[in-house]
């Protein structure tokens, strides 16, 4: 018998059983459709973080306190007070990191804005104007404060558009004064609305003076973080050595291990991004895989019920010519179409909800969530089923041949 | 020149260690182009006699050889190769597949025997010709009468034109009508085509349209004798 007869023949036996054929291959469907719906999210949910990831540019390096995070803790480094303004002195030396095009130190002050009564929350830091280069945010109205009164530790801000719309709705906000921990800024530029850039909701941020921010808000001489833009992408390994080069002079470290500072590129983050999804997913998709398993089992049980009913058949097919080899296929094959098809109805299906869960979360999240549907999840759905089928039509179809044909014949 | 050659075949049952002996001592040879009947009441061993001729079954002890050769020496797949080139089998409840047409039925034998597709529709049609069908090609088996289903089953034996053909009790789900003309297209395949028949019944009158009887009794040979006053199925209708 040729495998294309064989095809023929599983074919007609499914079709003559339609309904329970669809209701069998249900478990399959809904397994496929859920590790679809989870590789798609998921990898859109890593999309969206590697684009704010790259959205700080590729030529961006970021120096953090502490020891290197392995987890997404960042206490140790908002606790730790290694990085001064000896090191950003130090870094900016030409001599030191040749390619270090310019830097800028952030400190984080929590809490809310208030103004006139009015509070909204935001994302405060002190930065310098070099910030507006690096997240290429420039004010849509006003402008950025400058080195003089970074220098001259002058209470001055810059605020996202959103915190604009909050406080001052359409009325003039630049000159205005906001109070953010019993001191008055004042505003001398607004952002332009751009949603999330990297770390930041830029629409919720308000920028002042690092210098200020830590002399009078913060009571501290510490940075949290240093940005630093290099001249180009190339030049990242060398300034990444050269930066920690620097800084273990400046910190008097001898060996490498004994860091109180770490550095991070893009290509770093990414990687720690696309490492964590890949658990999540994974760990989501073992989830969804055991629906596989019970779905595989149901198809077992149904293909007994059904080699048991067909006996006759089977029995009149080894009668006038069949080799235990053909029936073993007949049924085989089946089971493989049963969950083939069921493979490729939850490919469709899990397409069609990631579509949908794409939409919601775009809205929910307001963020530039595109849909993704990876052939690899496509691809591993098919197989799936297919193996499935493989796997739990075996033993079916071995009882189907095995059966003796005049047994089978005799069986009423 | 014999086709099949039964010396001392016995069949016994083993269950929970009680043998039940079916068969015993049971010597005969059918020759090519022969018809014969064995004949004997419920019970007395002849459908696992049957069994054992078609290679659906072995037998415990004695010697079965069918075409010269005996089960043994065949694999598996030899056994289903000769099942499905040299025989050919009609059951009394015809075992036709459900939801199938009448062609796809009888084409069924041709999809083990390798035959190649453009060429199955031309020989299926053809048997389904000769038993007189071929206005009910496309008609699923469900609708058809008794009488033609049983036809169809005998389109199905023949499509790959076995040397023998094997019938067990074909009237038996039958009136006496259609009964009767089944018996007719069985005389004439024996007659004008010159197959071997085996037709296995429990009805003398029925038996008496092959050309010897073998009867069983027992699990014994009874006697084998040559049908003296043959019925013949066509003049039945003439009368």
């Amino acid at each position: 018998m040729t495998l294309n007869d064989s095809f023929q023949t599983a074919l007609t036996g499914l079709q003559a059983n339609k309904s329970r054929s669809a209701l069998t291959i249900l478990g399959i469907v809904i397994g496929v459709a859920a590790i679809i719906m989870v590789m798609s999210v998921g990898q859109g949910a890593e999309n969206l973080i590697l684009g704010q990831i790259q959205g700080l540019g590729s030529r961006t390096i970021i120096i953090e306190p502490g020891r290197e995070q392995t987890g997404p803790s960042a206490f140790t480094s908002i606790l730790s007070d290694s990085l001064k303004e000896r090191d950003v002195e130090a870094l900016r030396k030409k001599s030191n990191v040749p390619d270090l095009v310019d830097l800028t130190p952030v400190v984080l002050v929590p809490g809310s804005v208030q103004y006139l009564g009015e509070t909204t929350g935001a994302t405060t830091i002190g930065a310098s104007d070099i910030v507006a280069d690096i997240l290429e945010i420039y004010p849509a109205e006003g402008f950025f404060f400058s080195q003089d009164d970074i220098n001259a530790q002058a209470s001055v801000a810059v605020i996202g558009s959103k915190i604009k719309d909050e406080l001052f709705g359409l009325s003039e906000a630049i000159g205005e004064k906001i109070r953010i921990k019993n001191r008055n800024f004042r505003i001398v530029g607004v952002l332009p609305a751009k949603g999330q850039v990297t770390l930041f909701n830029v629409d919720e941020i308000v920028v002042i003076p690092y210098t200020t921010a830590q002399k009078y808000l913060l009571g501290q001489d510490h940075y949290n973080t240093i940005i630093a833009r290099v001249s180009s992408e190339g030049a990242i390994p060398s300034a990444v050595r050269d930066i920690e080069l620097t800084l273990r002079a400046s910190h008097n470290i001898d060996d490498p291990d004994k860091d109180d500072f770490h550095v991070t590129t893009q290509a770093d983050a990414a990687e720690r991004v696309q490492m964590i999804t890949g658990i999540l997913s994974l760990l989501l998709v073992s989830v969804a895989a055991i629906s596989l398993v019970v779905g595989g089992i149901g198809i077992m049980n149904i293909m007994l019920v059904s080699v048991s009913e067909r006996t006759r058949e089977i029995g009149l097919r080894k009668a006038i010519g069949a080799t235990e080899k053909d029936i073993m296929t007949q049924f085989l094959l089946e089971a493989v179409m049963l969950t083939s098809l069921g493979g490729i109805v939850g490919i469709i299906l899990g397409a069609a909800f990631s579509y949908l869960a794409s939409l919601v979360l775009s809205r929910i999240v307001a963020l530039g969530w595109t849909f993704t549907f990876p052939i690899s999840a496509a691809a591993i759905g098919l197989g799936v089923a297919g193996i499935v089928g493989l796997v739990f039509g075996l033993y079916p179809a071995r009882e189907a041949s095995k059966k003796s044909p005049m047994e089978a014949l005799r069986y009423e | 020149m014999a086709i099949i050659e039964a010396k001392d075949l016995e069949k016994t049952y083993y269950n929970d260690s009680v043998a039940t002996p079916v068969l015993r001592d049971v010597s005969f040879t059918i020759n090519e182009g022969e018809f014969v009947a064995i004949m004997g009441p419920s019970g007395s061993g002849k459908s696992t006699l049957l069994h054992i001729l078609g290679f659906l079954d072995r037998h415990t002890a004695g010697e079965y050889r069918f075409d010269g050769k005996t089960i043994d020496d065949y694999s598996k797949e030899e056994i289903a190769r000769v099942r499905n080139k040299k025989m050919g089998f009609v059951f009394q409840a015809f075992n036709l597949l459900p939801r199938t047409s009448v062609l796809e039925n009888v084409k069924l034998p041709l999809l083990y025997s390798g035959v190649k597709k453009s060429l199955r529709d031309e020989l299926a049609l053809k048997a389904i010709e000769s038993v007189g069908l071929s206005h009910r090609v496309h008609h699923e088996s469900s609708q058809l009468s008794g009488g033609e289903k049983q036809r169809v089953a005998i389109a199905r034996a023949l499509v790959n034109e076995p040397n023998v053909i094997f019938a067990d009790e074909p009237t038996g789900n039958l009136d006496s009508k259609s009964g009767q003309m089944i018996m007719e297209f069985i005389q004439k395949l024996n007659e004008e085509e010159g197959h071997t028949i085996i037709l296995i019944t429990h009805e003398t009158y029925t038996a008496e349209h092959a050309q010897r009887i073998i009867h069983i009794l027992d699990g014994k040979i009874d006697s084998n004798k040559k049908v003296d006053h043959r019925h013949n199925a066509r003049d039945h209708f003439k009368k």
